[in-house]
C-alpha cells in the first residue's frame, strides 16, 4: 500500500442515526432485557426446583431405613438438610432458597411445574392430579429415582455450576462420595477423633501426614469431613502439578476440589473461607518405603504455613495411622519410574505379582485424628516474610503430627482391627 | 483526559468495527480513523477509514496529520487463516506494532495508547496456578503463533512506555471473546456437529461477551487506566460442560491425534486449529480479574456461563440436544413412577 486514501464513510446526521440505533441494539442486548428468551424463562427455572426438590429429598435423610449406612450415617448427623450449607461454599444462592421449601411439597414440585409450562405437559396431568398425602411419604426408591433423574438431567444438559478451581460440586457429592463410601465404612473403617477442631466457618488450612503409595489418605480425609463434619465441609485440596498432567485423573482430581500446590492457589482458597488440605510431604512421604512408616519427611520448604499466614487463617494437624499398611512398598523400580516420569514405582507384597489383584489395597483400620488449631491470629501477615519463624512453626507442626502419630499407634490394637 | 481525535487500528473486524462505530456516535469525539488494510463492512458512522498498512510508515504520516491522541491498537490477529499465512500474521502482529508504536512515539500529539492483548501469554500447563493474576509469568515462554506474538507485542508496548512516559499506555489482556457475529477459532470449534476434544482432559474457559469487551475498550480511551489488565467474564466453563449446554456431542480424541486432526480440519478450512492450541484444549486456562473490577472500575456485566448461553442462544445449531426434551423425557419418566406407584397403593 502505497499510499492512504481517505474515504468518507458516513455524514454527520448519519452518525446521529448510528448512535441511536447502537443505543436500542445495547438496550435489546442488554442482560435485564425483558425480551432474553421470554419463553425459555419458565423453562429456565424448572431445573432450579428440582434441584432443590432432590436436594431436600437426599438432605432431609430418608425416614425410611436405609440399606446403605453411609447414607444412615449422614441423615443421624444431619436430620435437617439445611446445615448442609456453609456460607462459605459456592452454593450459598442455593442454600438460600434451600430454606424456603416444605419438605412435603418438594416430591410435588417438577409436577407443579409440569401444569404452567406449556411446554412440558407430556405426561404430567397424572403426576399432578395426585394427593399431596402419598407422594409425602413416597417410598425411598422413588425418591432416589427422582434425584437420579434430576442428576441425569443437570449432567446432560450442563446445568451445574464448577468453580473457577474446577470444583464440581455436584459430580463429587453424588457420584465420587457414593463411590467412596463403602470403602471408607466397610473397608477400612475409618474412625474419626477432634472433628470438632475443624471450624463450620472460614478458612482453615489442615496439614497431614501422607502414606500409602496411592494418596487414598486424602480421599478419605476429605470424605470424612464432608460425612461427619456437622457442617458437611468440602476439604479442597493441593495436589502435585504430576496429578494435572495425567490423562483421565487431571479433570478427575480438579472436579474433586484438588487444585495445584502453589503459593497463589493456597491463598486464594483460604482468603475465600475455604477449608483447605495439604500434605507437606508430598512424593517423599507417599512413596517412602514400607520400613519407615509413620516416619515424618521433610515437611516441603514450609511454603503452607506462610499462605496460612498470610491469609491469617489456624493450622490443624492432622494424624492419620492406617493409610501406611494399605500398600506395603518394598521395593521402587526407580529406573522404570525414571523412565515413564514418575516419581516412584512401587513394589509390594501383591504388586506387581498378582497383576490387577495386587492393586486391592489391604484392609488396615484407619484412624483420622484432627488435633488442636495452631492459632495463627495472634501473628500478622508480614510474619511470613520471615523465615526463622516459618521453619519454626513448620516444625511444631511436623512434631505435633508425628507425637500424634506415635501415640494413636499406642493405642491400635492391630494394623487390621 | 476525554479523547478528541481517535485512531482505531483493525476496524475490518467486528470488535475494531464496534469500536469506532461507538466513538463515531460520540458527540464529544471530533474525529475517528480507521485503519485496515481491507475495507470494513458495515457502517461504521462518521469514521474516516484509512486504507493503510500498519507495517508501512505510513502510519506516522495518517497519525501526524490528524493530531491523534488516542490510539487504540486492536490489530494484534490470532488466526494465520485470516491473515493469509502464519508468517504473514506475524508480520502484521510484530512489525505493525513496531512500525505503529514508532509512529506513536514521533507524534507529540498521542497521549494515550491503548493494546489489545490476549491472556493465551499466561500459556497452558499442567503447572498453572487456578487463576493468572497480571504479574504472572508463563510457566514455559510461549514457543510459537499467537501467543508469542502477543507476547512479543507486550514486550515492545512496555518499551515504548518506557520512552514516553508521559504517554498512559494500557494493554488489555482479552480472554476468549464470544458474542453475536463474533467468528473465532473457539466459536467456529463450538459450533462443530461433533466437538473433537482430548481425551481424558476436561479444560476450564473463560469467556468474554463481546459486549463487555467493548465497555472495557471504551472505558479504556475515555478514562485513563494505565496499566495491564486481565478481561474475562466472571466464573469458568468446562469444556465438556459447554458441549453439554450446547447440545453437542464430544469426540474425545487421544492427544497425540488431534494435531494430525487439527491440521486436517484446517486443511479443509473447516476451522484454524494450530498445534499450540493443544495445550489450551487439555489444561485450559483462567486469569483473575480482580484488577479489572478494583483498579479498572469495570465490572464485566455477563458471567462466563450467560456469555456462553447467550452464545448459543444467538446461533441455530444443529443436531443440538435440545434442553426441554431432556427435561420432558424427565418429566415423562417421573410421571410414570408416580402414575405406577398410585396404582400399588389403591
Amino acid at each position: 500500500m502505497s499510499e492512504a486514501r481517505i474515504i468518507q464513510l458516513g455524514s454527520k446526521d448519519g452518525r446521529a442515526r448510528t448512535g441511536a440505533a447502537a443505543q436500542r441494539r445495547s438496550r435489546q442486548q442488554g442482560p435485564s432485557g425483558v425480551d432474553r428468551g421470554g419463553e425459555t424463562v419458565p423453562v429456565e427455572d424448572e431445573p432450579i426446583a428440582d434441584v432443590l426438590a432432590t436436594e431436600r429429598m437426599t438432605a432431609a435423610g430418608n425416614p425410611h431405613p436405609d440399606p446403605d449406612p453411609a447414607e444412615a450415617g449422614r441423615a443421624k448427623t444431619d436430620p435437617v438438610g439445611e446445615d448442609h450449607v456453609t456460607p462459605g461454599r459456592n452454593g450459598s444462592a442455593r442454600g438460600a432458597r434451600d430454606g424456603g421449601g416444605e419438605l412435603t411439597a418438594a416430591p410435588r414440585e417438577p409436577a407443579a411445574g409440569g401444569e404452567s409450562d406449556p411446554a412440558g405437559d407430556l405426561g404430567m396431568a397424572p403426576a399432578s392430579m395426585l394427593p399431596a398425602e402419598p407422594l409425602a411419604d413416597a417410598g425411598s426408591l422413588e425418591q432416589a429415582l427422582a434425584g437420579f433423574l434430576a442428576f441425569l438431567r443437570r449432567r446432560i444438559t450442563g446445568d451445574y455450576v464448577v468453580d473457577e478451581h474446577g470444583f464440581d460440586e455436584d459430580l463429587t457429592e453424588n457420584v465420587i462420595a457414593p463411590l467412596l463410601r463403602p470403602i471408607y465404612q466397610n473397608y477400612f473403617r475409618v474412625e474419626t477423633r477432634g472433628l470438632e477442631n475443624v471450624p463450620d466457618t472460614g478458612g482453615a488450612l489442615i496439614v497431614a501426614n501422607h502414606s500409602g503409595t496411592v494418596p487414598l489418605d486424602a480421599m478419605m480425609t476429605a470424605l470424612a469431613i464432608m460425612d461427619h463434619h456437622p457442617a458437611h465441609r468440602h476439604l479442597r485440596m493441593l495436589a502435585a502439578d504430576l496429578v494435572f498432567a495425567v490423562p483421565f485423573l487431571a479433570p478427575v482430581a480438579r472436579k474433586t476440589g484438588n487444585t495445584l500446590a502453589c503459593q497463589p492457589d493456597a491463598e486464594r482458597l483460604l482468603a475465600g473461607g475455604h477449608l483447605v488440605g495439604v500434605w507437606p510431604e508430598g512424593f517423599k512421604g507417599i512413596g517412602k518405603p514400607f520400613s519407615e512408616r509413620y516416619k515424618l519427611q521433610r515437611f516441603g520448604r514450609g511454603g503452607f504455613v506462610s499462605a496460612a499466614l498470610r491469609a491469617g487463617v489456624p493450622i490443624i494437624p492432622c494424624t492419620i495411622v492406617g493409610a501406611e499398611e494399605i500398600y506395603p512398598m518394598i521395593g521402587n523400580l526407580r529406573m522404570l519410574a525414571r523412565l515413564l516420569g514418575l516419581p516412584y514405582l512401587p513394589i509390594t507384597p501383591t504388586f506387581p505379582w498378582f497383576g490387577l489383584f495386587g492393586l486391592l489395597p489391604l484392609p488396615s483400620k484407619w484412624l483420622i485424628e484432627f488435633g488442636e488449631p495452631v492459632d495463627t491470629e495472634s501473628l500478622t501477615p508480614a510474619a511470613a516474610e520471615d523465615p526463622m519463624l516459618v521453619f519454626e512453626l513448620t516444625d511444631r507442626i511436623r512434631e505435633t503430627i508425628q507425637h500424634s502419630l506415635y501415640g494413636l499407634l499406642m493405642q491400635r490394637r492391630s494394623v487390621f482391627f | 483526559m476525554r479523547p478528541r481525535c481517535v485512531l482505531v487500528t483493525g476496524v475490518s473486524r467486528p470488535l475494531g468495527a464496534q469500536v469506532a462505530s461507538v466513538f463515531a456516535a460520540d458527540p464529544e469525539i471530533e474525529n475517528v480513523i480507521g485503519v485496515d488494510t481491507i475495507p470494513p463492512h458495515g457502517d461504521l458512522g462518521c469514521t474516516q477509514f484509512v486504507r493503510a498498512d500498519i507495517r508501512n510508515p505510513l502510519i506516522a504520516k495518517v497519525i501526524g496529520a490528524a493530531a491523534v491522541d488516542t490510539v487504540l491498537h486492536l490489530n494484534v490477529i490470532a488466526t494465520p487463516l485470516g491473515a493469509g499465512g502464519r508468517s504473514a500474521m506475524k508480520e502484521i502482529n510484530v512489525i505493525g506494532t513496531m512500525q505503529l508504536l514508532a509512529a506513536c512515539q514521533k507524534a507529540p500529539s498521542v497521549t494515550k495508547v491503548i493494546v489489545k492483548s490476549t491472556t493465551t501469554i499466561y500459556g497452558s500447563s499442567p503447572r498453572d496456578p487456578a487463576l493468572f493474576t497480571e504479574e504472572m509469568e508463563p510457566r514455559a515462554l510461549p514457543r510459537g503463533g499467537y501467543s508469542k506474538d502477543a507476547f512479543e507485542v507486550e514486550g515492545y508496548v512496555r518499551g515504548f512506555s518506557r520512552r514516553r512516559p508521559d504517554v498512559t499506555v494500557s494493554v488489555l489482556r482479552f480472554t476468549n471473546i464470544v458474542g453475536p457475529g463474533i467468528d473465532s477459532p473457539l466459536t467456529r470449534y463450538l459450533e462443530l456437529p461433533v466437538v473433537p476434544t482430548v481425551l481424558g482432559f476436561d479444560p476450564r474457559l473463560q469467556l468474554l461477551h463481546s459486549e463487555d469487551a467493548l465497555g472495557v475498550l471504551t472505558r479504556a480511551a475515555i478514562e485513563d487506566h494505565p496499566g495491564t489488565f486481565n478481561v474475562a467474564g466472571d466464573g469458568v466453563l468446562l469444556l465438556s460442560q459447554a458441549v453439554r449446554r450446547a447440545g453437542r456431542a464430544p469426540l474425545p480424541v487421544p492427544s497425540p491425534a488431534v494435531v494430525t486432526l487439527g491440521n486436517l480440519v484446517r486443511r479443509s478450512r473447516l476451522l484454524d486449529f494450530s498445534a499450540e492450541q493443544l495445550g489450551f484444549l487439555a489444561h485450559g486456562r483462567a486469569v483473575d480479574t480482580t484488577r479489572l473490577k478494583q483498579v479498572f472500575g469495570y465490572v464485566p456485566r455477563f458471567t462466563t456461563l450467560e456469555t456462553f448461553d447467550d452464545f448459543v442462544r444467538d446461533r441455530p445449531m444443529r443436531f443440538a440436544i435440545d434442553r426441554e426434551t431432556v427435561i420432558r423425557v424427565e418429566r415423562g419418566l417421573l410421571g410414570v413412577l408416580a402414575r405406577r406407584r398410585l396404582v400399588g397403593t389403591s
